[in-house]
C-alpha cells in the first residue's frame, strides 16, 4: 500500500487544526485511493465515498478538513470526499424492532423492552470511488 | 464516470495488524487489556496499585504510552515487571504497529498479563483496535458525570469502566450515579467498578476482574490446545 508522502511543508503546517485525530484517518483514506489508483493505471480518481457511524468518534467537519488540506496541491487534486452519516441503529432483543437510538435511550419503542443490540453506527467505511473514463 | 464499490474500513491496515497481535496473545494465552482515559483520570496510578498488588510469579508487562517523556515508565519500573515507554511525539493514540513494534524485543512466551496504557484522550484511542481483549475505560470523580455521554464511542466499546478518585466523592460535585447511568445508557450492562488509587478502596475487585480474565484466556488455551 502506498503512503501519503505528498504532503507539502504548507499542508504540514496548516494540518494542526484539523486535530491529530481527524487527520490520521483522512490520511488512511488518502491511502486507500492511492492504492484504488494504482488498480486503475492512467485514470484517475476524482471522488471517494465513506461511511461515518454514531459512534465511530469521528468529527466529520475536521474530516473533511484534514482531507482537503492534505490533497490541497498535490497530484490528488480535485479529490472530492463525500460523508455518509450512519446513525445508531438498535434492535430489539424481543421484538426485533429496528430503531434509531435517540438521546442514548435503549429501550424499544415498540414494546419497551430494555434489552436492544446495536446494529449499526460503528462504521468508519471506504464504501465507493469515483474513477474518471 | 465509473463507481466502484470498495467496501473496506478505513483503518484497515491498523485492522490488519491488530487482529495479528490477537491471534499471537490466543495462541499464547495471554490476556491483553487497553487502558484508556482523559489525562489526569489515573491510568499510571491504577497501574502503580496494581503492580504492587501483583503476585510476583504473574508474569505481566506494561507498555505505556504518551506524548512526550518517559515519566510513566520511570513511575512503573520500581515495580520490577518489565515497562516500556512508547512516546509517539505529538500522536494522540497508540496504533497496533506501534504496539508490534515495541513488543519486538519481548519473548511473549514469558508473558501472562500485558498491559497497555494508551495515551490520555477519550477521542482517538477509540479507533484504532490494538488488539486487546478489553478495553478499558476510565472516569474520574474531578471530571463531569456526562463524560460517557460526550464521547459515547470509548464508553461504548470499552467491557469495563473504572470510576476513580472514588474517595474524593465528599468534596467534588459528582454524582456516581448519575455517572454511571450515563454510562450504561451509552452501554447498557456495561460493567463497572468503583476505585481508589488512594485509599484502595475496589482495587480488590479490579484485582479480581483481571485474574477472572486471565484465568479465561488460559481457558481458552488449554480448550484449543497448544
Amino acid at each position: 500500500m502506498g503512503t501519503a508522502n505528498n504532503l507539502t511543508p504548507s499542508n504540514h503546517a496548516t494540518m494542526g487544526r484539523a486535530g491529530m485525530h481527524e487527520l490520521g484517518i483522512a490520511t488512511s483514506i488518502l491511502e486507500h485511493v492511492q492504492a484504488e489508483a494504482q488498480r486503475h493505471p492512467g485514470r484517475r480518481i476524482s471522488k471517494v465515498g465513506v461511511k461515518i457511524g454514531e459512534l465511530s468518534g469521528v468529527d466529520r467537519d475536521a474530516l473533511q478538513f484534514g482531507f482537503e488540506v492534505l490533497v490541497k496541491d498535490t497530484e490528488w487534486e480535485p479529490l472530492v470526499l463525500e460523508m455518509e452519516y450512519v446513525p445508531r441503529m438498535q434492535r430489539c432483543s424481543k421484538c426485533a424492532c429496528e430503531f434509531r437510538m435517540e438521546d442514548f435511550d435503549p429501550h424499544c419503542p415498540r414494546c419497551g423492552e430494555f434489552s436492544t443490540q446495536c446494529i449499526s453506527g460503528e462504521e468508519l467505511d471506504i464504501a465507493y470511488m469515483e474513477v474518471e473514463t | 464516470m465509473n463507481r466502484i464499490a470498495v467496501e473496506k474500513k478505513v483503518l484497515n491496515e491498523n485492522q490488519v495488524l491488530a487482529e495479528q497481535l490477537r491471534e499471537r496473545y490466543r495462541r499464547l494465552g495471554i490476556l491483553c487489556v487497553n487502558l484508556i482515559s482523559a489525562p489526569g483520570s489515573g491510568k499510571t496510578a491504577l497501574l502503580e496499585r496494581t503492580l504492587e498488588r501483583m503476585d510476583r510469579s504473574t508474569r505481566v508487562a506494561v507498555l505505556t504510552g504518551d506524548l512526550q517523556t518517559e515519566n510513566d515508565a520511570q513511575r512503573l519500573a520500581k515495580f520490577e515487571f518489565p515497562v516500556k515507554q512508547i512516546t509517539t511525539g505529538g500522536t494522540c493514540h497508540l496504533d497496533a504497529k506501534l504496539i508490534g513494534k515495541h513488543l519486538e524485543d519481548w519473548k511473549l512466551e514469558d508473558l501472562d498479563l500485558l498491559i497497555v496504557e494508551n495515551v490520555g484522550n477519550l477521542v482517538c484511542p477509540s479507533s484504532y483496535d490494538l488488539g486487546e481483549d478489553a478495553k478499558i475505560v476510565l472516569l474520574s470523580t474531578t471530571e463531569g458525570e456526562d463524560k460517557p455521554l460526550k464521547y459515547p464511542s470509548i464508553f461504548f466499546k470499552s467491557e469495563l469502566m473504572l470510576l476513580t478518585k472514588i474517595d474524593l466523592l465528599p468534596y467534588v460535585p459528582f454524582s456516581a450515579e448519575v455517572a454511571r447511568e450515563n454510562a450504561r445508557r451509552v452501554h447498557p450492562g456495561m460493567e463497572i467498578i468503583d476505585v481508589s488509587n488512594t485509599t484502595g478502596e475496589g482495587l480488590d475487585r479490579w484485582m479480581g476482574w483481571l485474574a477472572a480474565r486471565q484465568e479465561k484466556a488460559k481457558s481458552k488455551l488449554e480448550s484449543v490446545g497448544t
